[in-house]
């Protein structure tokens, strides 16, 4: 078995280092000092398991052999270019994209003829260097078919990541799972980034009036508001999953927060944009959502 | 007559030191920032800019100290109203106390210790260069009325309004001072907080359409609960919003409120948009989208 793993954030590390146990990894980087790093070096894990697996890297895609299974793993800002470089090549296989928000397989699809998986993953890690991961959160990444792709093809990465040592699990209709994550990213990612807040007690505090957690739980019923009227009955209850979040020991950065203080472009439009247009697709009023992702979405302008 | 500034200020500073200059009015400070104070009662209190102004008065931090006085006019930021003028309120007993400040509930608060309350809205803006010397920005009228539930006499504030009139600050008497109070408080309401929260400067949130649509989804729900009141505005706030994002106006002008952000100070934000949704609630009128700014920048300020 041979899988490609396309981008190596903290999430594509976490899946190459793993995989690399039961199969040939080839990860596709951005920059060829992080090729040669884990060339070199290797991929080391730590925190929720230590090792350090063996990968082979490159930025050309052109090097890439045929592979079996590729997992997209960039962020959505970075989706586009990696399913240029993938196009119209390795026919038979079976590509899974683990983007946030809606519509990543939709872009890969303009770019080849694949077996589509929809996936999401609720696993979390920190990237140290170009080469150590640290798995903090081995929640699990849920999959399911793209449009036609057989449900055996899911079946089978999803056991592969189960054998790699990662939890996963294969669901006959990703939806409900990808849309109880979307409404939750949408809400958290988008208040934490507006207000410098990392996901703490404060989205779940419902006590005085302009207490966060009231936001929070009027952002999250909007979305079920959008999920109804898309017919997609959610998996889990994205308050729930909020109020959970709180509850850990250290409070979780979300990547919007890190990329408005780092000055970055955010998947601000995959994830808050995703609810706006599904919500005007179905004809739903959803004024908060709308004034979240125009808040971010504007204070990335601020930029420049 | 005998006049007391509570709260000294940037604007405190216009009144009291165009005041000083009548022969007819005597002017004290009441203020807690000893250097300034100090520097008042040395050297008097200095404005330059808009106008060049030397005013003679007696400044303290001691609230004893202060004689019986005609009139009050505070003039603090409103999170320090109620202790202001609990404190200084010996000094009114026989007088009347004027509020001149940001947003809503401070009259309410004035009221608990004072029995002759002015309803007041200015519009002249200014900044404390150093103690005993502020930098006055912009001209501005003043409209003042009775505070319906305890009102001074109409009289009264003709008088005080006079006197304001003839130091070259204008004033107007008013018997319904509502209408310029929401108009004023419906602007910043509706433009400082989304500016805080993008760090977009006043005429770049307007160049945004769904930045400005949300803004005007903010001044619906101002007007609504204006209108829910019986208070007519005496102006459009939405005229008033374009008129400043012309270039010559106020385009590259950053909210007040988002310079306390970039200075991790506590905003004026439970006095606006928290004042919107109080007043809202008392009436029957739903504010959904002020509640959600109140809450995203309770957060912000949460979050240092």
């Amino acid at each position: 078995m041979r899988v490609c793993v396309i981008g190596a954030g903290a999430i594509g590390g976490l899946f190459a280092a793993h995989l690399a146990k039961v199969a040939d990894v080839f990860v596709l980087t951005r920059r060829q000092e992080h090729a040669q790093a884990l060339n070199a070096r290797g991929l080391r894990v730590s925190g929720r398991h230590d090792f350090t697996a063996r990968v082979t890297a490159t930025p050309d895609p052109g090097e890439l052999p045929d592979f079996d299974v590729a997992i997209i793993a960039t962020k959505a800002t970075g989706l586009e270019q990696a399913a240029q470089s993938l196009n119209g090549r390795f026919a038979d296989a079976t590509i899974a994209t683990v983007q946030n928000g809606l519509g990543a397989e939709e872009v890969v699809r303009r770019h080849g003829e694949w077996h589509l998986i929809s996936a999401v993953t609720f696993m979390s890690g920190t990237k140290h260097s170009d080469t150590h991961v640290e798995y903090i959160l081995d929640t699990p990444t849920w999959l399911g078919p793209y449009g036609d792709t057989p449900y055996e093809r899911v079946q089978e990465l999803a056991q592969l990541l189960i054998e790699s040592g990662l939890e996963a699990e294969a669901l006959p209709d990703l939806r409900p799972a990808q849309w109880s994550k979307l409404i939750f990213n949408a809400t958290v990612n988008g208040v934490a980034a507006l207000t410098g807040l990392p996901h703490d007690a404060h989205f779940a505090a419902e006590n005085v009036e302009s207490d966060l957690g009231h936001l929070v739980h009027a952002l999250v019923d909007e979305g079920k508001l959008v999920a109804a009227a898309a017919s997609v009955e959610l998996r889990d209850d994205p308050w729930e999953m909020n109020v959970l979040a709180t509850k850990r020991g250290s409070a979780h950065y979300p990547s919007m927060l890190e990329d408005v203080e780092a000055r970055r472009p955010t998947e601000v439009d995959l994830i808050n944009g995703a609810i706006v247009r599904e919500a005007e697709r179905h004809a739903v009023d959803a004024p908060l959502q709308t004034a979240v992702y125009r808040l971010v979405a504007a204070r990335e302008a601020s930029y420049s | 007559m005998r006049v007391c500034i509570v709260g000294c200020g940037a604007v405190g500073s216009l009144f009291a030191a165009n005041l000083a200059q009548l022969e007819d009015v005597e002017v004290w400070a009441y203020d807690l920032f000893g250097e300034h104070v100090e520097a008042i009662n040395r050297a008097g209190l200095r404005l330059s800019g808009a106008g060049d102004v030397l005013g003679r008065l007696q400044a303290t931090s001691d609230p004893a100290s202060l004689p019986a006085c005609d009139f009050g006019i505070v003039a603090t930021k409103a999170m320090h109203t109620a202790a202001a003028v609990e404190a200084t309120a010996a000094a009114f007993t026989g007088g009347c106390v004027a509020t001149v400040q940001n947003g809503l509930g401070n009259e309410e608060a004035i009221a608990r210790f004072a029995e002759r309350v002015i309803r007041g809205t200015t519009f002249p803006a200014g900044k404390l260069v150093e103690p005993g010397h502020v930098q006055w920005d912009v001209k501005g009228d003043t409209t003042l009325g009775p505070f319906e539930p305890r009102p001074a006499p109409f009289a009264e504030v003709e008088r005080l309004a006079d006197a304001c009139t003839r130091a070259g600050m204008p004033a107007t008497a008013v018997r319904d001072a509502r209408g310029p109070q929401w108009r004023k408080v419906i602007f910043n309401a509706a433009t400082n907080p989304v500016g805080a929260l993008t760090r977009l400067t006043h005429g770049r949130v307007c160049d945004d359409p769904g930045l400005r649509r949300l803004v005007s989804g903010l001044v619906d729900e101002g007007k609504a609960v204006a209108a829910a009141q019986g208070i007519s505005l005496d102006a459009d706030p939405e005229e008033l919003i374009d008129h400043a994002a012309k270039p010559e106006v106020a385009y590259d002008h950053k909210a007040s409120m988002l310079q306390d952000v970039e200075a991790h100070r506590p905003t004026e934000i439970d006095y606006l948009n928290g004042g919107i949704v109080g007043f809202g609630r008392e009436h029957g009128v739903p504010t959904p989208l002020n509640r959600a700014i109140w809450s995203l920048v309770k957060g912000l300020e949460q979050s240092w």
